[in-house]
């Protein structure tokens, strides 16, 4: 039975956990807060002054910012879906008893363990180049003019890119979730007459929400830091097309040098992820109750 | 065991008074092929200096240029020798970053330099970085498809020349491009590309006051032309062309003209890489008619010395190694003269077995003599630089402008529009820097 005099040793015994905690995420956050403050620029050396929120005004009426906010959120909508859909899709697909099964799984999921600046390089140079690439070729083999996907379609062949990474790790986790599924419940629905759409629909959705909630939530927080594959292909073009929120912090403070108004955009990014969070979990946590 | 752990220690005793003698530098430099030459060759180096050690660390562009800056700007004392561009050594010695180079070792003939790099790496009479290799621009074009086509360029053409030319290389359906450009954003990129072309308009970036001055016929011009020249002509997918694609679209053989750096001529001239090795032929940089103003591009890297390094002579000594005449025999010898680096010293160019293994020679010499960075423009501007503005803001701006006509190429906005945005924002980011200073 713990004592008030127990209880503060064992408080006192866990504190160096807790401050070496503490610090370990308070000081570089509070770091670029300080920053996000001052006139900072590496390439001009001299006085820090502290200029107040004018790295805030300028960086959220940078013409790019709201181009970035809208494309970071359909980037993170557009893979969501695709990844998603598709995911279900290939985990039916893959649950069925077929010849090879091992082998084929392996194939399926390869693609997440190719790093996004590998497959960004792939997808740019082999497959998307309207000249070399292999869709190109395809394209006047049929006769057709090659489509420059990258100039013409830059956001939604990032999409693609992205999509095809994170396919598999939906298509795992669906598949897994799938397996669970209790076969009795299946054909006893099919003795009763319900057809292939509602046995999915009745059966195997409901059955996966929780699976695909999972998906949803794990795969938000990594997709609203893609960078890997959007500065291998477009840099961020042509135009803002493809510039997303952290695509914009890093041409801030590494490509103009500005660290006040780097950390200004890291500050942003942060409360924009915070509020995207916030959204998620009301969703989610209604979700994940059932 | 007792045995073996003293051996051990005798070993790293023996190792520690070995490093107390000598001293390692560590060199950052760019992953461009006469670099790692270089660093193939650095034995020649160490053999004769026992008691220095080279590190190196080799970097792509871009990743070089945020990692070395980051280091000099906090002092972090990172690096002993650094590879960086003549757009950073004005600057960066403006702000005692870097150790002045005018006390290098006998022999090492700095009167030799080309006058126009030389005084690109000067700063108040002081050279700041020593030139490993230069280059400025000019036209490549293939000899077999003009002369199919029937049309000349001269050795000195107009845009007129240019375009003429290209329309009647074009041959879209045999993958035959008439005019292969820069179109990736980046100031280094497409920036480059457009600030010397629009010079050669007679445009200018800034007037005396520091105004933008992107929305004048002169940039109008030179922007409407270059997009209708590569709308028509070019290759597809020209938006994300940067210098290494069109060099290799134009290896391929599917490029009639092609203009950029000249030290693109001996990858282009190159049997065993290009396709095309015998059928290329060289021209200036062309200027609009009327206008005497070539687009005067010049670039070199060049080594220099950060303040902050604790080992300035032996730096000084490898600098002076590298950037010799006898560097640059020294790869004649080994890889031949076509290989040797090329647009630092007239010497080099008064070689005669240069001259007669590199055809691309003369035509460089002549375009990095043309260049006149200190006057950019026709028009009276209050900054330098060829195809630069040479403050230390223009990078931001120059890649962002680079966006806004990256996206015009593409298709994704009109020209004016993109002329109205890359005004606007350099506007912007001028009044953020507090300009006029």
């Amino acid at each position: 039975m713990a004592t008030a005099h127990s209880r503060s040793a064992a408080r006192l015994m866990i504190s160096p956990a807790v401050l070496l905690l503490l610090g370990w995420m308070l000081i570089p956050l509070s770091m670029t807060l300080y920053f996000s403050f001052l006139r900072y620029n590496l390439l001009m050396p001299g006085a820090h002054d502290f200029i107040g929120f004018m790295n805030y005004r300028f960086f959220l009426t940078d013409p790019a910012f709201f181009s970035a906010l809208i494309n970071t959120l359909l980037l993170v909508g557009g893979v969501l879906v695709i990844t998603i859909v598709g995911g279900v899709l290939l985990a039916i697909l893959l649950d069925q008893p077929m010849w090879g099964q091992g082998i084929v799984r392996v194939l399926v999921i390869a693609p997440f363990f190719v790093m996004p600046t590998v497959s960004a390089l792939v997808w740019k140079n082999m497959f998307m180049n309207p000249v070399n690439g292999l869709f190109a070729n395809i394209f006047r083999a049929l006769g057709m003019q090659p489509f420059d996907f990258l100039g013409q379609a830059p956001l939604a062949s990032i999409i693609l890119i992205v999509s095809w990474g994170w396919l598999p790790f939906a298509t795992l986790i669906l598949l897994t979730a799938l397996q669970s599924l209790d076969r009795d419940q299946l054909e006893a629905a099919e003795m009763d007459g319900a057809g292939p759409l509602s046995r999915f629909f009745h059966i195997m959705l409901p059955h996966l929400a929780r699976a695909i909630t999972v998906v949803v939530l794990i795969q938000t927080i990594f997709l609203l830091s893609v960078f890997a594959e959007i500065l291998v292909t477009t840099n961020g073009g042509p135009g803002y097309a493809t510039t997303n929120i952290t695509y914009l912090v890093y041409a801030q403070s590494l490509l103009q040098f500005d660290v006040g108004g780097g950390s200004a955009g890291g500050i942003v990014a942060v409360i924009l992820a915070n509020i995207v969070a916030i959204f998620l979990m009301r969703m989610i946590g209604k979700n994940l109750d059932v | 065991m007792r045995r073996s752990l003293w051996a051990v220690g005798a070993v790293s005793v023996l190792a520690f008074t070995a490093a107390a003698h000598a001293e390692t530098i560590t060199i950052a430099t760019v992953n461009n092929g006469d670099m790692i030459r270089m660093q193939k060759l650095a034995e020649d180096f160490t053999k004769n200096h026992p008691d220095i050690q080279l590190e190196w660390v080799t970097l792509e562009e871009n990743v070089l240029r945020q990692r070395v800056t980051t280091d000099i700007a906090t002092k972090g004392g990172q690096y002993d020798v650094m590879t960086i561009g003549n757009y950073e050594v004005p600057i960066w010695a403006k702000q005692n970053w870097l150790v002045a180079l005018d006390d290098m070792p006998d022999g090492y003939d700095t009167d030799d330099i080309l006058p126009s790099i030389r005084s690109a790496l000067t700063y108040e009479d002081k050279l700041y970085a020593a030139p490993f290799y230069g280059e400025s621009a000019m036209v490549m074009y293939r000899t077999d498809l003009a002369e199919k086509a029937g049309v000349e360029i001269p050795d000195q053409p107009t845009w007129a020349d240019i375009k003429k030319a290209a329309e009647a290389m074009t041959d879209k359906s045999n993958e035959v491009y008439g005019i292969c450009l820069r179109g990736k954003p980046g100031w280094g990129e497409n920036m480059a590309f457009l600030t010397a072309m629009a010079n050669s308009y007679g445009a200018a970036w800034f007037d005396k006051d520091w105004k933008a001055q992107l929305d004048s016929d002169e940039w109008k011009a030179a922007v409407n032309d270059y997009l209708d020249m590569m709308n028509e002509y070019g290759p597809p997918g020209a938006s994300s062309n940067g210098f290494n694609e069109n060099l290799s679209l134009f290896q391929q053989g599917k490029c009639g003209i092609w203009i950029d750096a000249t030290v693109a001529a001996s990858f282009v001239t190159d049997p065993d890489e290009s396709t095309v090795a015998d059928k290329v032929a060289f021209a200036q940089f062309p200027n609009k008619e009327g206008v005497d103003n070539h687009g005067n591009w010049l670039w070199s890297w060049n080594l220099a010395i950060p303040t902050s390094t604790d080992s300035e002579d032996a730096a000084k000594q490898f600098i002076a190694w590298a950037t010799s005449k006898d560097y640059t025999k020294l790869v004649a010898e080994k890889e031949g003269w076509r290989a040797a680096p090329p647009g630092t010293r007239t010497s080099l160019y008064e070689n005669e077995e240069y001259q007669k293994e590199a055809p691309f020679a003369e035509m460089t010499l002549n375009s990095m003599q043309a260049a006149t960075p200190d006057k950019p423009s026709v028009q009276d501007v209050p900054y330098t630089g060829g195809q630069f503005v040479a403050i230390p803001e223009f990078q931001g701006i120059g890649t962002a402008v680079g966006q806004m006509f990256s996206a015009a190429l593409a298709g994704q906005m009109s020209a004016d529009q993109a002329i109205q945005n890359a005004q606007q924002l350099t506007n912007r980011e001028m009044t953020k820097a507090g300009y006029p200073k």
